[in-house]
């Protein structure tokens, strides 16, 4: 039981660190991204290059921080990672969702953006194979908290949980302090009114995909930390980010990090009632509870 | 010869099943622009239905109720049904794209159950047995193969006409109405969230009787059969084809079911081994590419839709629009 809420509340930051992005894409450019979730995987797997080529590179880089699987090289690649994944979803808008944007309406860009996935989650899987990758293979071992109840954490899982927080707490500075902050959420609320204020909206589209995508870089390196890579990622974080943002109403970055940590524990804790082969599910069921009970979600507004 | 037409005839069935479940697509997405993210889950509830009514007994399972091929073939479409009614009342009087990920996660959901429940879908393994309909009647495999052919595509051509004639009534009009502007409709008098959640209700029953015929056909259905890959399949025949016609649609089937499967063949006889094992990324990135370039350059598909423009004149206004 404790044991499934504590990796259910890990699996929930990472999700709530890949649906900041997904939550200001959405309400600012009105359409489901359901090609959002592959940046996960890029990050991921762009963090495996780049940790192969620094450790490569600089041997002394490729040593381990006491307990953690995490290296020099992996923390430098990590940033480098979300450097990239971030241009990565800045090209892919101005490559295809800017030009779908220009010439058809909201549906359009949902159903290329299937595409986009589609093609994005293949050409990984051409690259790196259906196999699944680690960054280090030396056996992490967990620590045990208890043996009564058995509780097991590892020190990655303590480090993750850790350095999402720092991220959001970062970002949350950032959005109450400053005004490029102020910008922003003026921009997530309610693109038109921002604009009329003054704020270049096309400019904003650019710097939201960037830190979405870097935020969710760092969350597939993350999840590829405590878990494995896999190109299938995306895929498997798609319902979970969707499931994070409408609960929390699409729009809002605190409601989409608080959705993160709910969906992250709901899913933990559900496997105390049901196989682990439904989990996969378990977001669908907290969407359609949450447009039964409260349709706009938590914190986001009432739509026509 | 005869391999040459058994292969044809094989094609065709499984192109024609298609086809009726790129109709099924084209009556929400083309007619009412209603967006299915989940075509997989309704053509599997379909075949699942069928398969759980109308197969053998199984000691080990729930279902298997050897009922005629008539129930079965309802009760399947009758599941689909089901499944599109509560999904579209919980999600269609809300924001769009709010659907899309409803019918995804239904999708996700389905699979789960159909992978995980053994006691009523066999699991990963899945169901086998089902008795093909009309097989006594038919001396050898050939002829049966040949006369399921025509049957399947007598059903096709029965969805075709039935929708050739619902999309030029008076409620295929207020469907497309809905669709170009909602709120003109509603002006109107429209109920737009009843008609829309009939359209996506009706659309979703013809993607089960492809499901159905799919199951009558191979005898055999398992979580695979519902993969994701079949959603993205039959959308990219549906945005080739031409969303908003059905001719359209029927074409953009037999096309990219050809292209498919001779992609497969090409990579399996020609490419090096170590490539052969990737034909299945190499074919998805094919999909993929089919949507977002159709959708890029040329989003009304190969055959466009056509607004036939109602006789004006001096008819009295209102005439066409009572019903619906």
């Amino acid at each position: 039981m404790i044991q499934n809420l504590m990796d259910g509340i890990l699996t929930g930051s990472i999700i709530s660190l890949g649906a900041i992005g997904l939550t200001m894409v959405m309400h600012m450019l009105r359409f489901a991204n359901f090609a959002y979730a592959e940046l996960l995987a890029i990050g991921a797997y762009a963090a495996l290059v780049f940790d192969r080529l620094f450790a490569a590179l600089v041997p002394l880089t490729d040593q381990t921080f006491g307990g953690l699987s995490l290296t020099w090289s992996l923390t430098l690649a990590t940033l480098a990672a979300m450097a990239v994944t971030g241009a990565s979803a800045v090209l892919i808008d101005w490559a295809i969702f800017k030009r779908i944007r220009e010439k058809a309406d909201a549906l359009s860009m949902v159903f290329a953006s299937f595409g986009v996935a589609l093609i994005i989650r293949n050409v990984i899987t051409l690259i790196f194979g259906l196999k699944a990758e680690l960054y280090s293979n030396d056996i992490a071992f967990a620590m045990v908290l208890s043996r009564d109840p058995l509780l097991l954490i590892k020190p990655d899982q303590i480090f993750v949980l850790a350095a999402a927080l720092v991220l959001m707490a970062i970002f949350h500075l950032v959005l109450s302090r400053t005004t490029f902050g102020f910008a922003l959420r003026a921009v997530a609320e309610n693109p038109a009114l921002a604009q009329v204020a003054g704020v270049p909206l096309a400019r904003m589209v650019i710097v939201v995909w960037l830190i979405g995508g870097a935020f969710s870089a760092a969350a597939g390196v993350f999840y590829a930390l405590t878990n494995h890579l896999s190109p299938l990622i995306g895929h498997n974080f798609l319902l979970p980010v969707f499931a994070a943002t409408i609960v929390g109403g699409i729009g809002s970055v605190y409601g989409a990090l608080l959705g993160g940590f709910i969906v992250g524990t709901a899913s933990g804790l559900a496997l105390q009632i049901m196989p682990s082969g439904y989990i996969p599910a378990m977001p669908f069921l907290i969407i359609l509870a949450v447009l039964l009970v409260r349709p706009h979600g938590l914190f986001g507004e009432p739509q026509t | 010869m005869i391999g040459v037409i058994s292969y044809l005839a094989f094609f065709g069935t499984v192109a024609a099943i298609l086809a009726i479940a790129v109709l099924g697509l084209n009556l929400q997405w083309g007619n009412t622009g209603l967006f299915n993210g989940g075509v997989a889950a309704f053509f599997g509830a379909g075949a699942y239905g069928a398969m759980m009514l109308g197969g053998p007994a199984d000691p080990q399972q729930l279902g298997g109720f050897a009922l005629p091929y008539p129930i079965a073939f309802a009760g399947g479409i009758g599941l689909a049904a089901l499944v599109a009614w509560a999904v579209g009342l919980l999600t269609l009087r809300l924001r769009h794209d709010y659907l899309a990920i409803a019918t995804f996660g239904v999708a996700v959901a389905l699979e789960a159950v159909a992978r995980n429940a053994e006691w009523l879908t066999g699991g990963a393994k899945g169901m086998r047995g089902f008795p093909r309909p009309f097989e006594g009647l038919f001396a050898d495999q050939f002829t049966y193969n040949l006369a399921f052919l025509g049957f399947v595509v007598i059903i096709l051509i029965a969805v075709y006409a039935g929708l050739e004639r619902l999309v030029r009534s008076p409620y295929g009009r207020v469907l497309r109405a809905i669709r170009e502007d909602e709120v003109a409709a509603r002006a109107l008098g429209k109920n737009a969230t009843r008609l829309r959640l009939e359209a996506f209700v009706l659309g979703s029953a013809i993607i089960g009787v492809a499901g159905v015929l799919y199951v009558s056909f191979y005898a055999f259905i398992s979580p695979q059969d519902m993969a994701p890959i079949l959603t993205f399949q039959i959308w990219a025949m549906l945005i080739v084809g031409g969303a908003g016609n059905n001719r359209g649609a029927v074409l953009g089937a037999f096309l990219i079911w050809g292209a498919w499967t001779s992609s497969g063949f090409l990579l399996s006889k020609f490419a090096p081994t170590a490539v052969q094992i990737y034909t299945g990324p190499i074919q998805y990135i094919m999909i993929g590419s089919v949507i977002v370039g159709m959708l890029l350059w040329r989003p009304q598909g190969l055959l466009p839709e056509r607004i036939e423009r109602t006789k004006t004149g001096n008819e009295a206004p209102g005439e066409n629009a009572s019903q619906g």
